[in-house]
């Protein structure tokens, strides 16, 4: 078994698990149960600004996508940042913090957009021994109507600006937390490093409705007779993670910032697809608000044995590992040619890859082998675009088979071994 | 029930109430939970949706299974009934009493991934029944077309074709020799099978089409003639399944105890009070298809203590399908195999016990099996049909059909267990009853024109 301790801009924590500043970092009751479930760190959930207490709706604030089994694909919130008292927050992170010396504890913050309203926030923090600040700039709901949130995350202006104050106010370390409802990330981000962040953490949750209620006619979740567009998060928007995240890592201006991945993970598998495209750790919270704190297990296990089997002696080894594997559309070799092939053993006949192939696709697979019913690739049309792989229920049923020094029988041309990309290609007028 | 096989004296031999109410109640309720409606959901997300689907192909009705399934996984139930209903109309029956294991969910190419195929027959059974339940009603009839038909047996074959007959506007008469509808639906099948009084509520909702009234108590060569219905109608149908059990040729086979075993559980179907059946100690069942175990399940259910099924050949050749052998031997039946019946214990004119041979089998040995109850369940043929007035061309024993269900004698159709080429089915008879009918209606129309 391979140790997963993980250093994430000088914090130190058992484990690269982090949990999101969300509703399970709220109060120390709950804190106190993640990390004696084993969870590395936390965010607390954010922290406003002090005075008069944040009201919630008290109606329903979270709504879901669910799989047939009533399996939970995505789910969305409107919840505001702490509805408690900053004080009673403040009191409980010092004690926290002295409990659990070897976790991180990193604090969430939102405030307004004021230089002395940091500054203000900032010391306060200071005094509580938390390892670092986490700027909340991605809350699409509710706070981004008051100016706060993803209103300043999608301002890169503000991002680097608001840096800038906590990193000259206060010795804390700082993470911003990035909002993805914009159209390049990478501006935020960038922002953030001008600003000196010690790090970035992404994806904050995307605008979303859940869907609507059609015998009531209205939008659901709904508070009484009318519902607000709310954050959306869990096992759905990984792949929008996934993108954001390699986007920054392999960005030269975003100089290497360190990232904790957050989007949708649930797994260990999640986790390590997350640090191998450039997360230095992962935060949880749709996982948890599934399953409770206890998935953390299974986590630690997984990842470690995957290490292990991968002859990897830390985590600092798998963090970016697949970065160089990312690339723009430009850049991919278009002498690169695959066939689908069936393996006729493990075909089950469903004839899904033929319906798909002949009604939507490259009329690419036949359905007849011998006389008999059955379902194979014809070369001479097959692209090789792995719709069939995608919907053929067995796994592996379906591959793609690299064409070396042979005629591709759709083209009629020999397959060529010489790398060439649509800058170098003949059709592109503009190479 | 016939009165030749079961006289009231063969009651006095017999310990009456074996059971407890509640143990009668227990043991011919439901044999198959319905699915509830989330696990309806789970299990039709399962089906792949498959192109060309083979389930749907051996479907004898057609079913568009696939179709259907997609359907419920959209909570789309009643949409889902009214594709069942529109290729078979006793879609509920079939749903019950199919022997899927050996249709459509044998073809389900999930048994090649992982031995587990969608269970089809109790998502058949799940739309079908919240359809029932809504009152949703999913045919309408076409203008009156001024055609009469004439049916003879209201069981799956005719129902099925009357229903048809109706939509396309034709009138329809049933001729039904029994009180109730709805054939070996109501009087043969297993009892657990249509638990709730199913058969009736489905043939009500059949009928509900209106066009199709149903004369009871009618038997063709007794109360009318076939030389009647031809004049009386532009068409005729005939359902009328088989009638006559086969015998044992053995002697002694009129003694007490000995039955038909589709005669008991034709009674067993009707009885009010089940401890009234007349049950044996050691029972003998002799036969190897679904009738067999049927009776041997339905006697052991009753409280027999010792329930044999004694086929002649190999379990390989047992019509009954693997799953309703092991259901039977669940059930605490013995099944014995290579036992060929070649002689009757009689004692003061009563069954004492059955003499075997396994003369097919390895050796010739015989062997006693004691028995003061035997059922004989070695299959029917077609009881004569006003004999000598009309001749119908025969195969196998039984009426000759060409594709459109058309008989030799012109103007005569004829569907279900009568016919030749079938499987005994519920869901072949419908089959049948339904293309009988499409023929009937272009023959009608043609002539029409």
């Amino acid at each position: 078994m391979i140790d997963l301790k993980s250093t994430f801009i000088g914090i130190q924590t058992p484990n690269p698990f982090w949990l999101a500043s969300a509703p399970p970092t709220d109060k120390a009751y709950n804190v106190n149960r993640a990390f004696e479930a084993g969870w590395g760190g936390v965010m607390w959930k954010t922290l406003g600004e002090a005075g008069p207490a944040i009201v919630n709706v008290s109606g329903p604030r979270y709504g879901a996508w669910h799989g047939k089994d009533r399996s939970l694909m995505g789910l969305n919130n409107i919840e505001l940042i702490t509805d408690r008292d900053l004080e009673i927050n403040l009191t409980e992170i010092i004690q926290v913090k002295k409990d659990w010396p070897d976790r991180g504890v990193v604090v969430s913050l939102m405030v307004p957009c004021e230089e002395q309203a940091w500054k203000d926030i900032l010391m306060r923090v200071e005094d509580t021994g938390a390892d670092g600040i986490e700027l909340n700039f991605g809350c699409p709901h509710g706070m981004s109507e008051r100016g706060m949130g993803a209103a300043v995350g999608q301002v890169p202006e503000y991002v680097e600006m608001v840096t800038s104050w906590c990193k000259q106010h206060s010795d804390l370390a700082t993470i911003v937390k990035l909002t993805p409802n914009i159209t390049d990330v990478r501006n935020s981000a960038r922002a953030a490093v001008r600003g000196g962040a010690d790090a970035v953490s992404l994806i904050n949750t995307i605008n979303s409705i859940m869907g609507v209620d059609l015998d009531q006619m209205k939008m659901s979740p709904s508070v009484g007779a009318q519902g607000a567009h709310g954050g959306y998060c869990g096992p759905a928007v990984k792949p929008i993670a996934l993108h954001m995240l390699s986007e920054i890592a392999r960005d030269a201006q975003c100089k290497g910032i360190p990232i904790s991945g957050i989007g949708g993970v649930t797994d260990w598998h999640d986790a390590a697809e997350f640090m191998a495209l450039g997360a230095t750790n992962v935060q949880v919270c749709t996982a948890v608000m599934t399953y409770g704190f206890r998935i953390v297990d299974d986590m630690i296990d997984g990842l470690s044995r995957y290490l292990a089997d991968q002859g990897m002696s830390s985590v600092d080894q798998l963090i970016g590992a697949a970065v160089p594997s990312v690339t723009d559309w430009n850049q991919l070799d278009l002498n690169y040619v695959v066939k689908a092939q069936i393996d006729q053993n493990s075909c089950i006949k469903c004839g899904r890859c033929h319906i798909v192939c002949e009604d939507t696709s490259h009329q690419a697979i036949s359905t007849e082998i011998n006389g008999e019913r059955g379902f194979e690739v014809k070369d001479e049309e097959c692209v090789g675009c792995n719709l069939c792989v995608n919907v053929c229920p067995v796994e592996n049923c379906i591959t793609l088979r690299e064409l070396h020094d042979e005629v591709d029988p759709r083209t009629g041309e020999m397959v060529s071994a010489e790398y060439r990309n649509w800058t170098q290609h003949p059709n592109n007028s503009m190479a | 029930m016939t009165e030749s096989t079961m006289h009231r004296s063969d009651q006095s031999a017999y310990a009456e109430h074996l059971l407890n109410e509640a143990e009668y109640q227990q043991n011919f309720s439901d044999i198959h939970t319905p699915f509830s409606a989330h696990s309806a959901v789970v299990e039709a997300d399962r089906c792949y949706y498959c192109f060309d689907a083979p389930c749907q192909k051996i479907c004898p009705t057609g079913i568009d299974v696939p179709g259907f399934i997609r359907m419920i996984s959209q909570n789309n139930d009643i949409g889902a009934a009214g594709k069942i209903l529109s290729e078979n109309i006793m879609g509920g029956t079939c749903a019950r009493a199919c022997p899927v294991e050996t249709l459509c969910e044998l073809e389900c190419v999930r048994n090649t991934q992982d031995d587990s195929p969608i269970q089809i027959g109790l998502l058949q059974r799940f739309a079908t029944d919240q359809a029932s339940a809504s009152g949703a009603e999913f045919f309408t009839r076409e203008a009156a077309s001024g055609h009469r038909v004439a049916i003879i047996g209201a069981g799956p074959a005719g129902l099925s074709c009357a229903h048809r007959l109706a939509t396309l506007g034709h009138e329809v008469v049933i001729y039904e020799s029994q009180e109730k509808a709805g054939g070996l639906n109501e009087y043969g099948l297993a009892a657990y099978k249509m638990a709730g009084g199913y058969a009736q509520q489905e043939v009500a909702a059949i009928l509900s089409i209106g066009g199709i009234s149903i004369k009871h108590g009618m038997k063709v060569g007794e109360n009318i003639s076939f030389a009647e219905l031809q004049t009386n109608y532009d068409a005729v149908f005939m359902g009328v399944g088989l009638g006559a059990s086969k015998a044992l040729q053995l002697e002694g086979e009129q003694a007490s105890g000995v039955m038909n075993a589709v005669d008991y559980i034709h009674r067993l179907r009707q009885i009010e009070d089940l401890g009234q059946l007349p049950v044996g100690q050691n029972v003998v069942v002799i036969g190897g298809g679904m009738t067999a175990i049927d009776i041997a399940i339905q006697i052991k259910r009753l409280g027999a203590a010792n329930v044999t099924m004694a086929y002649r050949r190999s379990q390989q050749d047992m019509n009954a399908s693997m799953e309703e052998q092991e259901f039977a031997l669940s059930e605490g039946v013995r099944i014995v195999h290579w036992a060929q019946p070649v002689g009757l214990r009689i004692e003061q004119q009563m069954i004492t016990g059955v003499e075997f041979s396994n003369g097919q089998g390895p050796d010739t040995d015989t062997y006693t099996l004691p028995a003061d109850m035997l059922f004989k369940a070695i299959g029917q043929s077609l009881a004569s049909i006003e004999s000598g007035t009309i001749e119908f061309a025969k195969a196998n024993g039984r009426i000759d059909v060409d594709a459109q269900r058309r008989t030799s004698q012109p103007g005569i159709w004829a569907g279900g267990d009568c016919v030749a080429g079938g499987d005994d089915l519920a869901v072949s008879a419908v089959q049948d009853g339904k293309l009988a009918a499409i023929s009937i209606h272009h023959t009608l129309i043609q002539n029409q024109a």
